[in-house]
């Protein structure tokens, strides 16, 4: 019989520590959706997203309910819209996005990912069309997110490509400058984004994928500060042992509930994404926790060893709880969905570069960062390259979510409620890099991606 | 799942009172689920009981057991969960 102190851990880590499946999120192959004619591809997109995803949302309130475990979100993934569109001839890929929008909202789930196109060495006719529509895309859908893959370790950077999004994150941002752009929270650029990945905005599925595939991404902030909290002043070997432990039982938890969905659903299992998403809601949050290793506040010296070390050890102990571990796996830094970081950004003592410095260790990027509306296209460019350089050179997936609010200037912040949260507008280096971005072309791949 | 009984834990977590085994006890009977073991204590100050109950054929999705008993809890001023034992096997036990 399990003991009672174990019953106990586990009631404190869903009651107080906030421990939660942040996603089940259903893959779907898009690629027999394709046909001649917009109308009739969308058509077979809504049916084939109904007729896999029907059950999604209940299949996971029902396994909520039988383990008393919280599940925060049902999604949906798809094959990337610019492979599934091209055949059809169409010069604007908004359809496609309201389609989507309306099999999100049929099968109840609160955001679909996979308005997407794969750029990292060059565009097909279809990535361009699909790039110029993000814009409206993203403005007239509720639930679409878009993610465009700039770069790989194999290919290097397609700078063309940085350049263009840079030109179209602002256009996404004035287009839905309403609503404090929040086209732009909907939008990721990557380098050496996974094909499995069931976090949004970054979710589609890769071409390399099943048919229908359930992923899963787990949570878990709270419970691995709450873990440290009981080793105060113990040397670093103690912490990482410690966040080893609490990881394996979070992933353990992720694990059941994936096995139970593809059972359930009659779909196979996919993967277990190892990452530590915070919430802005106050002990879920990932700079809390780095604090806890004994830093005053989340972005001052020593915030990048201790983030490094916390997401070494949650792979670590997760790793053993799950054989099958993908996705992005790793602690995310988005500023406006982190209660502490929101605050450290605030006071000024967590700043962009420090950011993309802790990018280096951790499994996403630049995430969630609103910025001044004035900041030019070529300097959001500039951001982007560094950050796929990153990626790129180090044999990672980093990413770039950034948000600049049209109208607003640092000291300024913007609600954009829910878990998207509230970002206060961070003040960036405003040299320009204009000559840099125009000149175009590629980056050449970096001499370690030639392993072969 | 398959190979695993179908068994939950009952746990109530508050102020100790008159009446909580007795209200809980009641409340199972009359969904037939057997308690296998009880255990209580005091943890931080916090009064816990733990039930291991077997639930034959019973499948807590598909009953307002969790419902009734949360309830129940209320009523008593104490936080009652059922919870499919699957999920302490899985995180616990290597």
């Amino acid at each position: 019989m399990i003991n009672e102190y174990e019953i106990i851990e586990t009631m404190q880590m869903f009651n107080k520590e906030h421990l939660d499946i942040r996603t089940i999120t259903m893959g779907i192959s898009l690629m027999d959706c394709a046909a001649a004619t917009v109308e009739e591809s969308c058509s077979r997109i809504y049916d084939k997203i109904c007729r896999y995803a029907g059950n999604l949302v209940s299949v996971g309130e029902q396994i909520s309910k039988k383990y008393g475990i919280p599940i925060i979100h049902k999604r949906i993934s798809v094959t990337p819209i610019s492979i599934v569109a091209a055949a059809c001839g169409a010069k604007d890929y908004t359809p496609f996005a309201k389609t989507l929008d309306k099999a999100a909202k049929t099968c109840g789930v609160n955001f679909v990912g996979g308005f997407s196109a794969l750029v990292q060495k060059g565009y097909t006719n279809s990535d361009k069309i699909l790039i110029n529509s993000i814009p409206e895309a993203l403005s007239t859908t509720e639930f679409v997110c878009s993610s465009v893959n700039l770069a790989s370790t194999r290919t290097g950077i397609n700078m063309d490509a940085v350049r263009d999004m840079g030109v179209i994150i602002k256009k996404t941002a004035e287009a839905s400058a309403d609503r404090n752009a929040i086209g732009c929270a909907k939008l990721v650029v990557f380098a050496n984004a996974p094909e499995d990945n069931p976090f949004m905005a970054g979710a589609f599925l890769g071409p390399g994928e099943p048919e229908c595939v359930i992923n899963v991404g787990i949570s878990g902030p709270g419970v691995v500060k709450h873990a440290l909290e009981g080793v105060k002043g113990r040397d670093l070997g103690v912490v990482a042992e410690t966040i080893k432990k609490a990881a394996f039982k979070i992933t353990r938890v992720g694990e059941l509930v994936a096995r139970e969905a593809s059972e359930r659903l009659g779909v196979p299992f996919g993967i277990i994404d190892l990452s530590l998403a915070p919430t802005p809601a106050v002990g879920d949050s990932v700079a809390r926790l780095l604090e806890e290793f004994g830093l005053e506040t989340c972005g001052t010296w020593g915030t990048t060893a201790a983030l490094a070390m916390l997401n070494d050890a949650v792979k670590k102990g997760g790793i053993m709880a799950s054989s099958y571990v993908g996705g992005l796996s790793g602690a995310f830094i988005p500023v406006s969905e982190d209660e502490g970081m929101i605050a450290a950004a605030r006071c000024g003592e967590l700043k962009l570069e420090k950011l993309e410095a802790m990018t280096c260790v951790c499994s996403v990027g630049l995430d969630m960062i609103a910025i001044p509306g004035d900041t030019t296209a070529e300097t959001i460019s500039g951001i982007i390259a560094d950050e796929m350089a990153l990626g790129t050179f180090n044999n990672k997936t980093t990413a770039v979510r950034l948000i600049p609010v049209p109208g607003k200037g640092v000291g300024d912040s913007v609600e954009f409620g829910g878990l998207l949260g509230t970002a206060p507008i961070m003040p960036v280096n405003s040299s320009s890099c204009a000559d840099f971005i125009h000149r175009g072309g590629r980056i050449p791949a970096p001499i370690h991606s030639m392993r072969n | 799942m398959e190979n695993e009984k179908n068994t939950a834990v009952v746990t109530v977590l508050g102020k100790d009172k008159v009446g909580i085994i007795a209200g809980i006890s009641n409340l199972l009977l009359e969904y037939g689920i057997n308690i296998n073991d009880i255990s209580q204590t005091i943890l931080d100050d916090i009064f816990t009981m733990v039930m291991l109950v077997d639930l034959k054929d019973l499948q807590i999705e598909n009953s307002d057991i969790s419902e009734k008993l949360a309830k129940l809890g209320e009523e008593l001023g104490v936080q009652i969960t059922i919870q499919h034992t699957g999920l302490f096997n899985a995180m616990h036990k290597i």
